[in-house]
């Protein structure tokens, strides 16, 4: 019995630069546009070209998608910062028009963009359960009816009567979810919502969503970095890079490919740099990220390679002490550690002017085990507070070393790979 | 590289849908997104499905401006009963105008202006806050579809509330200043209508010229101050001579006059209150109309 419930077909968004940005129009912009909009149109006519003309002020978030999903499959969408993942998403949750092509869902449509929308600070958490499932697309009497189970979900029932405002974010995101995971929507459209909460709670969420699945039959879409998370759940998978589709299909073939191509991306150079407006909102502007071998010939990251790790970006806002918390990941999603600015005695708690920043530690060498590593950026304020996250700010290769000690050829095991003092001694033989 | 999961069967599975009572009021059958273009109807049976999120909406509105403020609900009151003060004082008494008043309201300005100013509050508060409300919710608009009416919408049913209350204190200064209700009062749910289609028309055409100009954030209460001098709210609306019918195209000249007409026993002026209503709906279904044309642009300039 598998009908598709979820058919796409030459789907695109086409965003205007300078609309969608933080720059908003101005009403005296709109009036000297319709005032010289004659003027334009006739110098246009002169030099005989088309007034929209201008294809560097229009870029596709999201071109010519077309994929059909099957009742009750889990298809997990994946891709870098800005492949047009979340347009997706938006687009067939109809938070967002597309500018072509069109989308068909059959049934009931529920989507999950964050937790907690319209979770509002001042209300208790019973009101909110009430007000965020409504949202959602709950009834009223649905909302009762599940309200012991959500409650139990959550563990919070005794704070219940408390504004969320007091709530530690553990416990405002176990209620958030609590709602959402009890929607009974025939289709559900998940975006990074697991990327929040202790170990613990991921579990349970993402034990729900495979009972939503496969227990209940329902089609669920789903976006992720966390590739441990989307091997386990998805049947299929849909790579997007640069607004179109660059691989679908088993989630094996896919993951691997998107992993190939994760590795190759920047070569050599072992830079990264962003534009004005690629990478930024009105805290921070990420700039230049570079890896800097400190031994060898400089291109080359090995085992036994200390590196420098440089992050250059612009404080927008200033006067208040901004952290920068560097995250690496290695590409299924475990965490291998994290580091922050603050190790920096001279930094740590003084106010940031606004301006350019360049921040640096050194990766030692023995630590990381050869294979491909993701450093996510996270910048923020002194009460912890994101700023600024760039989940996929680099990615970087560790080579193996050239010769091992011992005669294992294989895959060395293990996250990291440190070098371990050893010593080993023979035990004289001692008789009772 | 084929683009199908599977081998679907095109087929919809109709059986499949679980016919119990649970329901998202979402898309209940086969949804089509696509782009679209011009003027969009307004989608009556969806916001039907929807109308218990208007209602969640309007009770959050309600609990979250009282919470934690020491006199709560009795500011709703406190607001149009100091500016019937200041009213009575400076345009009652200074200005002269209680000596405007028919034979049967001698001496009872106060209550005569606590008429216009309870409908010229909840216009006003409708308009501010229903034209702020869009990018107030931003966060929402760009997270989770329902129907966008249902913002500014939202804030001026939590002026409806405050208009209730205060309500309730037009009835005490009935009694105080001993005004009888009259075969009049027949005509308040009418009356009640346009001043919510009035209030609407003109908050949906603000929160969307507002999401894509910020200027209007500055406009508006601008205008609004303007506006309360054009609206009859501390005059009579035979006060400004021949100048009644073009008054009149201001809605809320013709309509706060029928409601002293229609509460405090007043002559009906009935062409004023013909022209005001037809400016009102105008400006309810271009309001309506304007809004539903830029709705969907709101997620990407929000």
């Amino acid at each position: 019995m598998s009908d598709t419930v979820i058919h796409v077909e030459g789907l695109g968004k086409e965003y205007r630069l300078g609309v969608q940005g933080s720059s908003y129009p101005t009403l005296r912009e709109a009036i000297m546009g319709v005032a010289t909009a004659p003027i334009r149109r006739l110098k246009a006519l002169r030099h005989g070209v088309e007034e929209e003309g201008d294809a560097s002020s229009h870029f596709w978030a999201l071109r010519d998608v077309n994929f059909e999903v099957p009742r009750g499959q889990v298809i997990g969408i994946i891709g870098r910062n800005g492949a047009g993942k979340s347009t997706l998403l938006k687009i067939l949750s109809r938070i967002t028009e597309p500018s072509c092509g069109k989308a068909v869902l059959r049934g009931r449509v529920a989507s999950l963009l964050e937790v907690g929308t319209g979770f509002h600070p001042e209300l208790t958490g019973r009101e909110n359960i009430y007000l965020n499932g409504s949202i959602l697309g709950m009834r009223r009497v649905e909302i009762e009816r599940k309200f012991d189970q959500i409650v139990a979900f959550s563990e919070v029932e005794k704070f219940l009567d408390t504004p969320v405002k007091r709530y530690s974010s553990g416990m405002y995101v176990r209620l958030a979810f609590a709602v959402a995971a009890h929607l009974e929507p025939e289709i559900l459209i998940v975006d990074e919502v697991l990327a929040v909460g202790d170990a613990e709670f991921q579990k349970k969420c993402l034990g729900k969503m495979q009972d939503v699945s496969t227990g209940q039959g329902r089609t669920v879409l789903f976006v992720s970095h966390n590739i441990w998370a989307v091997r386990s759940l998805c049947q299929q998978v849909l790579y997007l890079k640069q607004g179109q589709m660059a691989a679908i299909g088993q989630t094996e073939g896919v993951v691997d490919k998107y992993l190939k191509d994760a590795t190759h991306q920047n070569g050599v150079t072992m830079m990264r740099q962003w534009g004005p407006g690629a990478a930024e909102n009105e805290n921070v502007r990420m700039r230049r990220v570079q890896l800097t071998p400190q031994s060898g010939d400089g291109t080359m990251i090995r085992v036994d390679t200390p590196v420098d790790l440089e992050v250059e970006y612009e404080n927008l806002k200033g006067g208040t002490p901004l952290v920068l918390n560097l995250a690496v990941h290695t590409l299924d999603g475990t965490l291998v550690f994290v580091s922050q600015t603050t190790s920096d005695k001279n930094w740590h708690g003084r106010k940031f002017e606004k301006g350019v920043y360049r921040s640096t530690c050194r990766i030692p060498a023995n630590l990381l085990n050869d294979g491909t590593y993701r450093i996510r950026a996270l910048f923020l304020d002194e009460a912890v507070k994101h700023l600024y996250n760039l989940d996929d700010a680099m990615f970087f290769t560790v080579h193996d070393i050239a010769h091992r000690e011992g005669s294992w050829y294989g895959k060395w095991l293990g996250v990291v790979r440190p070098q371990l003092q050893w010593t080993t001694e023979l035990v004289p033989a001692i008789d009772a | 590289m084929s683009n199908t999961l599977t081998g679907a069967s095109p087929i919809p599975n109709r059986n499949a849908q679980t016919p119990d009572e649970s329901a998202l009021p979402v898309f209940d059958q086969e949804m089509v997104i696509q782009p679209q273009r011009g003027w969009i109807a307004v989608n009556v049976s969806e916001m039907w499905r929807y109308r218990e999120l208007l209602f969640f909406l309007i009770w959050r509105d309600v609990k979250v401006r009282y919470k934690q403020t020491v006199l709560g609900v009795a500011w709703a009151i406190l607001q149009p009963l100091f500016n019937m003060i200041v009213f009575t004082v400076i345009f009652g008494k200074v200005a002269g105008l209680e000596d405007h008043l028919p034979a049967h309201l001698k001496g009872k300005y106060p209550i005569f202006v606590y008429v216009g100013m309870l409908v010229w509050t909840f216009f006003s508060t409708g308009v501010t806050t229903g034209g702020q409300s869009l990018v107030n919710s931003q966060h929402l608009l760009t997270k989770i579809y329902f129907p966008r009416l249902f913002v500014p919408l939202a804030t001026i049913g939590g002026g409806m509330v405050d208009l209730a209350i205060s309500f309730g204190l037009f009835l005490v200064l009935m009694l105080i200043y001993q005004v009888p209700p009259g075969w009049g009062l027949l005509a308040l749910p009418v009356l009640l209508l346009l001043t919510l289609m009035a209030t609407a028309g003109v908050a949906f055409v603000m929160s969307a010229l507002t999401v894509s100009y910020r200027d209007f954030r500055f406009i508006v209460p601008f205008m609004v101050q303007a506006w309360m001098y054009l609206s009859a709210t501390f005059y009579d609306v035979a006060d400004v001579g021949r100048w009644q019918l073009p008054a009149s195209i201001n809605p809320m000249f013709g309509l706060i006059g029928a409601y002293r007409s229609c509460l405090l026993g007043m002559e009906w002026h009935w062409l004023q209150l013909g022209i005001s209503t037809t400016v009102t709906l105008v400006m309810f279904f271009f309001g309506v109309f304007y809004f539903r044309k830029v709705e969907r642009k709101f997620a990407d300039i929000a």
